[in-house]
């Protein structure tokens, strides 16, 4: 068994492509109509046989009280593993992304929390290396 | 207004104080990790909630938003009571 796909919730799905393939810099795997949605995934460029990521629309009204309640104590929705977290960091900052937490060290990792602009927010995660 | 001196006698709410004067700003997400990773306390963020809830109503405690998130401050102005009851020695002379 394997994963092969996870999904968060997004507010407009045409917003959180443009802020997952622009600002985070993921690429669109699928985007198939379906209705008034779309299932929308990306992948990313540095695993495009990876994992997908669905962008989920939230129109059901659980998911408003749930992500609201989420987002006011913190509490990330998914978890994204980068190389270099400051300089990740300092790149998002400048496009004007909102962190809720800085570059933190936890010990075994450095982590950091943004808000992802569609009612989300997301740890990035950057492992130390495995002391020898 | 709680009492302060209510407030500060736990010792998971002192260590919530001590994370925050180590750095201010945090969500409870960010001090329940905080705790554990740093202080092996395992309480569950209800448990964490309700205590910063405590330090909350003291005053010793404050909130603002971040986007939509939660951030908690330690504003220390409540401890001057214990200074104004007790002043160090040094002060009386």
């Amino acid at each position: 068994m394997r994963i092969h796909l996870t999904s968060i919730f997004v507010d407009d799905q045409r917003a959180a492509r443009t802020f997952y393939t622009e600002v985070l810099g993921f690429e669109v795997r699928h985007e198939i109509p379906l209705g008034d949605d779309f299932w929308l995934t990306v992948v990313s460029p540095e695993a495009p046989d990876g994992p997908e990521l669905l962008l989920e629309p939230s129109g059901h009204p659980a998911v408003k009280p749930y992500r609201d309640a989420m987002l006011e104590d913190g509490i990330p929705l998914a978890q994204f593993t980068v190389a270099d977290l400051q300089a990740e960091y300092e790149r998002l900052t400048s496009l004007g992304v909102l962190f809720t937490q800085p570059p933190t060290d936890i010990g075994t990792a450095h982590v950091a929390v943004f808000d992802d602009t569609c009612g989300n927010l997301i740890q990035l995660v950057a492992m130390k290396p495995a002391a020898t | 207004m709680a009492d302060v001196y209510h407030a500060l006698d736990d010792e998971t709410r002192r260590l919530i104080l001590d994370e925050l004067a180590r750095r201010n700003g945090q969500s409870l997400f960010e001090l329940c990790s905080a705790l554990t990773m740093r202080h092996g306390i395992g309480s569950t963020r209800q448990a964490i909630s309700q205590h910063l809830a405590v330090l909350e109503a003291a005053g010793l405690v404050t909130t603002e938003r971040r986007g939509r998130t939660k951030l908690h401050h330690f504003n220390r102005e409540p401890l001057a009571v214990i200074n104004e009851r007790w002043p160090p020695a040094g002060k009386d002379l």
